[in-house]
């Protein structure tokens, strides 16, 4: 798949559930690929700290849930991006092993390792003669 | 390169806010927030504060690594440039989504003062860089001391 150029487009999240809290929420970035052991997310989450990163698996669904801080000085004069929290879901399939996943997250960027269930790997068939 | 013109000198005075988010207020009531996005392909997007003694320029820059930014003041011209380059994967994977983009960026804007280009100082945090631009000795306010008669 070819790279990405860089934009700067925000998208903020369309749907009728409402947030208790105040301000735009947006869906992150992200990158999803997978190698034979597991499935790699990478999330562009901007000045997010971990302690209000919350990622959560329900079911078959993740979570990302991220609370943004804004800690500005002085009054805005010109404005080209708006900054608020973060939220997206992806449906995981029964496939990842879900004990054994990590995250880690690190100058705004998540990085979620979800382990293959050993009986997910592929495995390769000898064939005897 | 992209070159941003923030203040037009005509409206170099501090009422520009003021009318900036009157503006902006008319056209988000019009279109709805959505629509507001500036400068769509250039990056990376800025936001500018003040107070009264310095400006502030802030711009989200997930992952970059500070030695790949590259921060220039001339006068009261700003202007930063640098790459994001995302982790080599192994040939083997396959993609699902790419939605992170990466390459090379690079944007100029003017200042509404002037500024102690000696005195500027970044900070990259939690992937939002934070440029901070002491404003030159004449741009700071004053305080005009009124004689009674």
């Amino acid at each position: 798949m070819a790279e990405k150029e860089l934009t700067v487009d925000k998208k903020e999240v369309q749907n009728p559930q409402e947030f208790t809290r105040e301000g735009p929420v947006f869906n992150p970035d992200v990158d999803i690929y997978e190698n034979d052991n597991e499935l790699i997310l990478i999330a562009d989450l901007p000045g997010v700290v971990k302690d209000d990163l919350d990622i959560d698996l329900n079911e078959n669904t993740l979570t990302i849930n991220a609370h943004v801080k804004q800690e500005t000085q002085g009054t805005l004069l010109y404005n080209e991006y708006k900054v608020g929290d973060y939220k997206r879901s992806f449906t995981i399939s029964n496939v990842i092993d879900q004990s054994k996943i990590q995250a880690e997250l690190k100058n705004g960027i998540l990085r979620v390792v979800l382990p293959k269930a050993e009986t997910a790997k592929p495995r390769k068939i000898e064939i005897h003669t | 390169m992209a070159y941003t013109t923030i203040f037009q000198p005509t409206n170099r005075i501090y009422q520009y806010d003021l009318l900036q988010n009157e503006m902006n207020r008319l056209f988000d009531n019009f279109f709805g927030t959505q629509r507001r996005t500036r400068n769509s392909n250039v990056f990376p997007a800025l936001n500018v504060y003040q107070d009264s003694e310095n400006i502030y320029v802030t711009a989200e820059l997930p992952g970059i690594d500070v030695n790949d930014i590259e921060i220039n003041v001339e006068g009261d011209t700003l202007h930063i440039k640098g790459q994001r380059k995302l982790p080599e994967t192994d040939k083997n994977v396959r993609y699902h989504r790419r939605e992170r983009g990466s390459g090379q960026f690079s944007r100029t804007i003017q200042l509404p003062f002037p500024v102690n280009a000696e005195k500027v100082s970044a900070e990259m945090k939690l992937g939002v860089l934070t440029i901070s631009l002491p404003k030159a000795d004449e741009a700071k306010p004053r305080k005009i001391n009124i004689k009674t008669a």
